[in-house]
């Protein structure tokens, strides 16, 4: 963005941290990557993202429609995703063959929310350089009190998720076997849904609508690749997410090109690697050894 | 209203546009792959705007771009069903790029730093074509339409029974690639009608709406076009009378609105059935344990 690049790394790093926004930025960043990187995990598991990355739309028509009553846009996002994640689970599933009908649901939930995005920016008044601030987020100009915000909502989200996370672990690797264990499957699939709502909101007031899914599916993604045992896989998860997080802050800082290509860039990156990793692996007759590992 | 050239041209187009969305979007909905669209549509804003940033037409960006990227997770994945996770990561990477491509536009050829070439090319300016445009993107919509129902039959057969389509001889993965080519063309040409966002309502709903009203695929099919092309015309209608109505919004709130209904209504009288079934469903689940 603004600074002056040298080869002395850690003088860069202490000139970027004397700005302010900065400091805000990295720790607003670590927060998101944190929460993002564990709920994420279980929306890769259980095979959501397309729910994931339609919730994280909505906080698009959220934003806006906070801007035009003239509310603070926080209400906007946690609103709509909270909103929408109810919908998206009171509407038909049809069981486990009823996917295709799932999926159409969630495909019109996102299209109408993004339409009435549109709707709300119109009535505003149509500010353009908001909108692709709302869709593509920065992450400049956090303030103390936004940070302090969002660590108490991460906060509250990772509790609920620790509460929740071994029934859910079950129920997502094996719906029939854990409902016939007397779990509540619905109620379970559905509080993960407003969790997920919820850390799409807190994530895309930093990272912008559009890009909330990178952070969410992509760590996650490839520590799953990598390993299948959930606790080592978790922190992997929360690794991945945090290196790609510091790392696109600090390329961003010292590039014209913005936040969001580099933070989507990295975790892409790290996802093929780990890819060819496996892959590579698997071929060289490892496979025979470690089946477990290669068929993850 | 039709009175205006610029009505006739968004009529021309919109319902071609809708005819080719409501076909693919049946088989979409079939094929569990609205995902996949969702994902080719983003594309579609990536490659509209790298063709922008290099100074060319953004519709040779468009189609360029969808359909390579259509088939590249068609290879990344088995029989030429792209995986969840595979397109999410495909996808959000897209979209960084797509960021990238944007502020490269802004900053070296637009000029002025805003934001409007991106908001026009993610949420469509169907009022805007052009006689010349509007024609072009009703032959390309009609040769998408065409090229479909070339293949609906063996397509038909290998969404609903893969297995037993392949043993049938029919070339699964070779349908898997035309379709997912096709759904490429569907994105990049409905991205100039009603945005790059918002196609996927088009595809979605009036697919959804079709398959909740009838179990048989042809009429389905059949009903699932024709919805959408209702959508299309009574939104441009009602924000033609409404001004202030951007008339993407028109458009998908017809298809919502519609879908929901299907789901209102299929709900109410068939609500002791769906208990049975689910119950039914159970069993087996219980019995082990």
């Amino acid at each position: 963005m603004t600074g002056v690049f040298s080869w002395n790394l850690i003088a860069d790093i202490r000139d970027m941290w004397s700005v302010a926004f900065m400091v805000n930025a990295f720790r607003a960043g670590t927060i998101v990557a944190v929460l993002a990187a564990l709920v994420g995990w279980f929306m890769v598991l259980r095979r959501q993202s397309f729910a994931g990355h339609t919730l994280a739309v909505v906080g698009f028509p959220g934003a806006a429609a906070a801007v035009w009553a003239g509310l603070g846009v926080a209400y906007g996002y946690f609103g709509f995703c909270l909103a929408a994640a109810l919908v998206i689970a009171a509407l038909p599933q049809r069981g486990n063959r009823g996917y295709t009908e799932q999926s159409a649901v969630i495909g019109t939930v996102q299209a109408f929310a993004l339409a009435a995005g549109m709707l709300f920016i119109a009535l505003y008044g149509g500010f353009l350089g908001g909108t692709s601030a709302l869709l593509f987020g920065s992450f400049l100009g956090i303030t103390q009190s936004q940070v302090l915000i969002l660590a108490l909502a991460a906060v509250a989200t990772l509790v609920v998720l620790a509460l929740i996370g071994r029934p859910l672990l079950f129920a997502s690797i094996d719906t029939d076997v854990a409902r016939a264990h007397g779990l509540p499957t619905r109620a379970l699939g559905t509080a993960f849904l407003l969790l997920l709502g919820a850390t799409a909101a807190e994530v895309s007031q930093i990272t912008g609508a559009l890009l909330v899914f990178a952070l969410l599916v992509l760590p996650p993604a490839t520590a799953q690749l990598l390993t299948a045992r959930p606790a080592a896989s978790l922190t992997l998860s929360v690794a991945l997410a945090l290196v790609t997080v510091w790392v696109a802050l600090f390329v961003a800082y010292y590039s014209p090109y913005p936040i969001g290509f580099w933070l989507t860039t990295i975790a892409f990156g790290l996802y093929v690697l780990a890819y060819a990793a496996v892959a590579g692996r698997a071929r060289l007759g490892t496979r025979a050894t470690h089946p477990i590992a290669a068929g993850a | 209203m039709f009175a205006h050239p610029f009505m006739q041209h968004a009529f021309l187009a919109g319902t071609a546009v809708a005819l080719a969305a409501g076909l693919v979007g049946y088989f979409l909905v079939l094929r569990a792959q609205v995902f996949t669209a969702d994902a080719l549509s983003h594309v579609a804003f990536t490659g509209a705007l790298a063709a922008l940033a290099a100074g060319l037409d953004a519709r040779v960006g468009l189609f360029a771009m969808t359909i390579l990227i259509a088939l590249g997770m068609g290879g990344l994945s088995r029989r030429a069903r792209p995986d969840d996770v595979v397109i999410g990561g495909v996808f959000a990477w897209v979209l960084g790029l797509g960021v990238f491509f944007l502020t490269l536009y802004t900053t070296t050829r637009s000029g002025s730093g805003n934001g409007s070439a991106s908001v026009t090319v993610l949420f469509g300016s169907i009022f805007g074509l052009s006689g010349s445009r509007a024609a072009v993107t009703a032959a390309i919509a009609v040769a998408i339409t065409a090229a479909l129902l070339t293949i609906a039959r063996p397509l038909l057969f290998a969404s609903i029974d893969e297995d037993v389509a392949a043993a049938a001889g029919v070339p699964v993965r070779l349908l898997g690639y035309g379709f997912l080519v096709l759904v490429g063309g569907t994105a990049a040409e409905a991205t100039q009608v009603v945005g790059a966002l918002l196609i996927l309502g088009l595809l979605a709903a009036p697919a959804g709406a079709a398959a909740r009203l009838t179990t048989r695929p042809l009429p389905g099919l059949a009903l699932s076009a024709a919805i959408a092309v209702a959508s299309v015309w009574i939104g441009l209608t009602a924000s033609y009378l409404i001004p202030r109505m951007p008339p993407s919004f028109a458009i998908l709130a017809v298809a919502t609105l519609t879908y929901l209904a299907t789901i209102a209504a299929s709900r109410l009288p068939r609500h002791p059935t769906s208990k049975a079934r689910t119950s039914h469903q159970d069993a087996p689940a219980r019995a082990p344990a």
